[in-house]
């Protein structure tokens, strides 16, 4: 590596603990979430210095946009829960720890109060912490400069699997019961989220014309470069979480525009939506099974068709499963006829 | 060329960094809120230079995708950034 | 040198230049509203010119159009989440800076 290389490679290294320690350090939320997309954008920036677009693609998506999209919708809730109770004691605190500009006063404040044996417990942890950062480092610094691992055996084994990017055919191929069990992972968080209580609509009551615009602008904008990285995952950095992933950002900027589903689509579309991926997979290993093979073994004569089927339902489940872990509470229908009125917008 | 691709990509990341001290330190959620738009600009040119130099032309996927991210957070920050707690009057000074 | 590697090495250090400017004013103006038009304007204006650098060193036109296709969203995005930004400061009575 050149010394421009490394050099670029170390202040990346840097500003990310530096981000880090600020992340977690910080007393305003509004502030630590704000660091945490920042620090999840210069993570894809590492990704791509670590020759891996693929996870570039995934953390820009999913790591900095949607968790950073869900965690202010959180921080919105919960300020907006905290305001509406009474003004006791508890509640001013907790007032306190959200309002941006107190952050010096809440932490000098909350720091005094800590016991002798808080004070143990804390420096026992660090020991600990330490202890393993230490392993891991003489862990990554024992490893030989040259770790090729399984990459030889994907590479000659690549033209069995239907598509020539190695990433594509390890995750839907050679690994493919991985995949299919995350993408239940998946399936069962949605459902965890919607047996939760339902809450209340947070949201301005209107969006102004810009953000209107700029919804419709973007939203097929997205739509198109979804669609484009599940064709190239084939062959070209790409995929299904990939494509799903900025699936899932469109839904978001369309939630967070005004726009609702009316009630004609929120019962089975939106539950059909949210399976095809998982029962498409399972069938074709199903039939796969059945047909003589072993499960999920896909024959290379069209692995590749396989796949892309596999991929396009995939994408299709794991986009609206994201917007709607984003949304929060189950869609109820009557609530979403109330707001129609006002809200004026009817679409997918 | 490959070594000014570099360092005009090592330049940005500098200019990156900067403005990020800019979010640390800002004193309302406004200016906490250019964060995603500083990466929407300078993330995207430093990936597009990084691809160039490189010659990976997958990158330029990732800085695409980059860029409509950054504009997807930005909009978050703006619907959920000032949820009813009553911001002290004006602090319009540094 | 050819000439092509010549008009990107000024390109590319012109839009390096505007990206600094860019900077400079985000760290050191004295409100959210001029941050933004430090932050917006000169740094889409860099790119631009980085985009314009690095299209002369394409190897296809597919390429070029990727690059243009990714500055005008970007000039778009910019532009909306700038004037977003801003609506809400206002909304929230932050003033303006007057000397």
């Amino acid at each position: 590596m050149t010394l421009l290389q490394w050099l670029f490679d170390g202040l990346l290294g840097v500003t990310l603990i530096w981000l880090a320690w600020q992340t977690l350090a910080s007393a305003d939320l509004f502030k630590a979430i704000v660091l945490f997309i920042a620090f999840g954008l210069l993570m894809a920036l590492a990704w791509v210095r670590l020759n891996a677009p693929d996870i570039a693609l995934a953390e820009a998506a999913i790591g900095a946009g949607l968790t950073g999209a869900l965690l202010l919708v959180a921080l919105a809730r919960l300020n907006a829960v905290a305001a509406k109770t009474d003004n006791t004691e508890s509640n001013r605190n907790a007032k306190q720890r959200f309002a941006p500009e107190d952050s010096v006063r809440t932490t000098a404040a909350v720091n005094q109060g800590f016991s002798n044996k808080q004070n143990l417990f804390r420096y026992s942890l660090v020991l600990m912490l330490s202890a393993v950062a230490a392993g891991l480092a003489y862990a990554v610094l024992s490893l030989p400069p040259e770790a090729p691992g399984l990459s030889r055996n994907v590479a000659e084994n690549l033209y069995l699997s239907g598509v020539s990017n190695p990433v594509t055919a390890v995750l839907l191929n050679f690994r493919g019961y991985d995949t299919l069990l995350e993408m239940a992972v998946l399936l069962l968080a949605l459902l965890g989220v919607w047996s939760l209580r339902r809450l209340p609509e947070q949201y301005d009551s209107s969006p102004g014309p810009v953000l209107d615009m700029l919804s419709r602008l973007l939203v097929p904008l997205l739509l198109l470069v979804a669609g484009y990285l599940l064709w190239v995952g084939a062959r070209a950095p790409g995929g299904a979480f990939q494509a799903g992933s900025v699936l899932a950002a469109a839904g978001v900027l369309l939630l967070l525009a005004g726009w609702r589903l009316t009630a004609r689509f929120l019962g089975w579309p939106l539950r059909f939506a949210l399976i095809i991926g998982l029962a498409v997979f399972v069938s074709v290993a199903l039939i796969m099974m059945l047909s003589g093979g072993q499960l999920l073994q896909l024959p290379p004569a069209f692995a590749g068709a396989l796949i892309l089927l596999i991929e396009t339902a995939a994408t299709l489940s794991i986009g609206v499963t994201l917007a709607a872990l984003f949304y929060g509470s189950r869609p109820q229908p009557e609530q979403i006829s109330a707001r129609q009125t006002d809200s004026g917008g009817e679409n997918e | 060329m490959e070594k000014l691709y570099l360092s005009i990509a090592l330049l940005l990341l500098i200019t990156l960094v900067a403005g990020l001290w800019r979010v640390l330190r800002g004193p309302t959620p406004a200016d906490r809120m250019l964060a995603a738009q500083l990466f929407s600009t300078t993330a995207v040119a430093c990936i597009l230079l990084l691809a160039q130099a490189f010659g990976q032309a997958s990158l330029r996927d990732v800085a695409l995708v980059f860029a409509l991210l950054a504009t997807v957070a930005a909009v978050a920050f703006v619907c959920c950034a000032w949820p009813g707690i009553e911001l002290e009057k004006n602090h319009v000074d540094d | 040198m050819s000439m092509t590697d010549f008009f990107t090495l000024l390109l590319l250090i012109a839009g390096a230049f505007f990206y600094i400017a860019g900077t400079v004013g985000l760290l050191r103006f004295p409100d959210i509203y001029s941050r933004l038009h430090a932050l917006t304007k000169a740094d889409n204006l860099g790119l631009g010119l980085v985009i314009v650098g690095l299209a002369l060193q394409a190897e296809s036109l597919t390429v070029v159009f990727k690059l243009i296709l990714i500055w005008l969203l970007v000039l778009l995005a910019s532009a909306s989440v700038a004037h977003l930004v801003a609506r809400s400061a206002q909304q929230k009575g932050i003033k303006p800076w007057t000397r």
